[in-house]
């Protein structure tokens, strides 16, 4: 019986194409936009002559961002370790408890439940609390709001995932004696782990904002959230908005980097362009 | 001894009888298709016969062992209507599965997934992820997977439902032929009534409501089968043999209790 190989379709491209995702001509649309938007930004303030507290000119952000770099450099370094530290801790603790309760039913219908709730809550309201459990200069204080926030989306997601297993999969485990262990290694986990990416992806945007909205109640000095609201406060909108442009390169590198480990760890899925 | 040997079971899902004092054996070689209308309990019998689900009373015997020990000692393989496969595992990966749970190491491993994918045809395409491959080629991964131990019985519950008629044929020829080569005993659950004449040496009619075995037809078309097999006037004999068997089994489910 003879066999064509000519219905399959090619392999996929590999090494720094699939990791970057897209050819650089697919990113020509949205470069379009962003220039268009800065320009229409630019050209409507000039214009309308708004006054620059209200909304500065994308030209003086820029400049303030390059005049002030070194200060914004250590503001968004000192701010991104707070939101890495509790996206890290929170997602790695909600992947964990995932795991025991995808394990153990009765623990995950204890506990779903709460989790679930817990997702719909604003917990950036508890941002002054764990501000005076630590010290509100301290960077736990913002840690612990970070990794609050990122737990409970990583949790719901990677649970939806453990448990969203094919059944025909499951008994074929089952047909060939395999344990639970060796289901959740060989099965489970694999099954899940584009879920958990998705809660992972939601957890860094939540990081940054636990972190920033976190020093807006209260932080150190050369936090980034607390120079944006003291230059905000003092009329520095110029200062303000640099803040703001930092604070939105920092969600991004730590998103980004998620979206770079998904592509590098799911070689198996045809597409994972977003 | 017999591969396979069902003892008055009899499954119950709450309310609906799904198998009803159920007896039947099978012997090394043979080739058994389960065939009947939806609801007659063919998919529930062959996962009582693989341990996949508990009798309600009666006893399933495989290789003379009771059906639990005999899955844990891996004496069957099972492929299902949707080929199943890991899509983070390569072909060569998902065929090498059930030899990883069972401690083979790399070298022996490697070995037997290359005389496997020879046996299905699909050498080339071991390191292809599932996607990549056409339905058909999934199913035959599956078959490959199933085969891979070495199982004395292969159980398969519709494993060309979803095929073209064309991939279809082409697979029972193939099947056929990995039947003859392995030796192993098939227990083959199918909706056609052509496919179960042209493939097995007895087909096993049920009727649904509640679940039981209604006739039993020996099929006793040549060895080898071929192609021309389906041309053949005995083939039509028996296909309307069995056609008639279903509609008997249909008409006294109808007929006053």
């Amino acid at each position: 019986m003879s066999t064509t190989p000519a219905a399959v379709q090619p392999v996929p491209r590999g090494g720094m194409t699939r990791l970057v995702g897209r050819r650089l001509v697919d990113w020509l649309p949205a470069v379009v936009v962003l220039v268009g938007v800065i320009a229409l930004w630019e050209g409507l303030i000039r214009a309308l002559d708004v006054q620059a507290f209200l909304l500065p000119k994308p030209s003086e952000i820029s400049r303030t961002l390059w005049d002030t770099r070194h200060e914004l450099w250590a503001a968004g370094w000192f701010t991104f370790q707070e939101a890495l530290g509790g996206f890290l801790l929170g997602s790695g603790l909600a992947i964990l408890v995932a795991l025991v309760l995808a394990r153990w039913r009765i623990l995950g219908a204890a506990f779903l439940p709460f989790a679930i709730a817990a997702n719909a809550i604003p917990i950036i309201a508890f941002a002054p609390i764990t501000n005076t459990w630590f010290s509100p200069l301290n960077k736990s204080s913002k840690i612990v709001i970070a990794a609050i926030l990122c737990f409970f989306p990583v949790l719901v997601n990677t649970l939806r995932g453990l448990t969203s297993v094919n059944p025909r999969a499951l008994e074929l485990m089952h047909s060939y004696a395999a344990g639970e262990t060796e289901i959740f290694r060989r099965v489970r986990i694999p099954t899940a782990l584009p879920f958990i990416f998705t809660g992972l992806k939601v957890a860094t945007v939540l990081a940054m904002i636990g972190a920033v909205v976190g020093e807006y109640f209260g932080g150190a000095l050369n936090a980034l959230g607390v120079l944006i609201l003291t230059r905000a406060r003092v009329f520095q909108f110029d200062e303000a908005w640099a803040g703001i442009v930092v604070a939105c390169l920092m969600g991004l590198v730590l998103y980004l980097g998620v979206v770079a480990l998904e592509r590098a760890t799911l070689r198996w899925v045809p597409s994972t362009s977003e | 001894m017999s591969v396979v040997a069902i003892k008055d079971v009899t499954k119950r899902f709450e309310e609906t009888t799904a198998l009803q004092s159920i007896d039947l054996e099978i012997e090394p070689g043979e080739f058994v298709s389960l065939i009947g209308p939806s609801g007659c309990g063919k998919s529930t019998l062959l996962r009582i016969i693989g341990d996949l689900i508990e009798p309600t009373s009666g006893t399933a015997a495989v290789n003379g062992k009771p059906a639990r020990q005999a899955r844990i000692d891996r004496d069957y393989g099972i492929v299902f209507q949707d080929a199943v496969l890991y899509d983070w595992r390569t072909v060569a990966k998902n065929i090498a599965l059930p030899l990883e749970l069972a401690g083979w190491d790399r070298g022996r491993r490697t070995a037997k997934v290359k005389e496997m994918l020879e046996l299905v045809e699909l050498s080339g395409f071991e390191s292809h992820y599932p996607w990549q491959l056409s339905g058909g080629m999934q199913q035959r991964v599956s078959i490959a997977r199933a085969l891979s131990f070495d199982p004395a019985l292969l159980l398969m519950d519709e494993p060309f439902g979803a095929l073209d008629e064309m991939t279809r044929e082409r697979l029972n020829m193939e099947l056929l032929q990995i039947w003859e080569a392995s030796g192993s005993t098939v227990v083959f659950v199918t909706h056609s009534i052509a496919e179960a004449v042209f493939l097995s040496t007895r087909v096993v009619v049920m009727s649904p409501r509640p679940g039981r075995i209604s006739n039993v037809i020996p099929i006793d078309l040549p060895q080898p089968r071929t192609a021309t097999t389906r041309e053949e006037p005995r083939f039509f004999e028996l296909v309307t043999e069995v056609r008639e068997a279903l509609h008997l089994g249909h008409d006294l489910e109808r007929a006053p209790a």
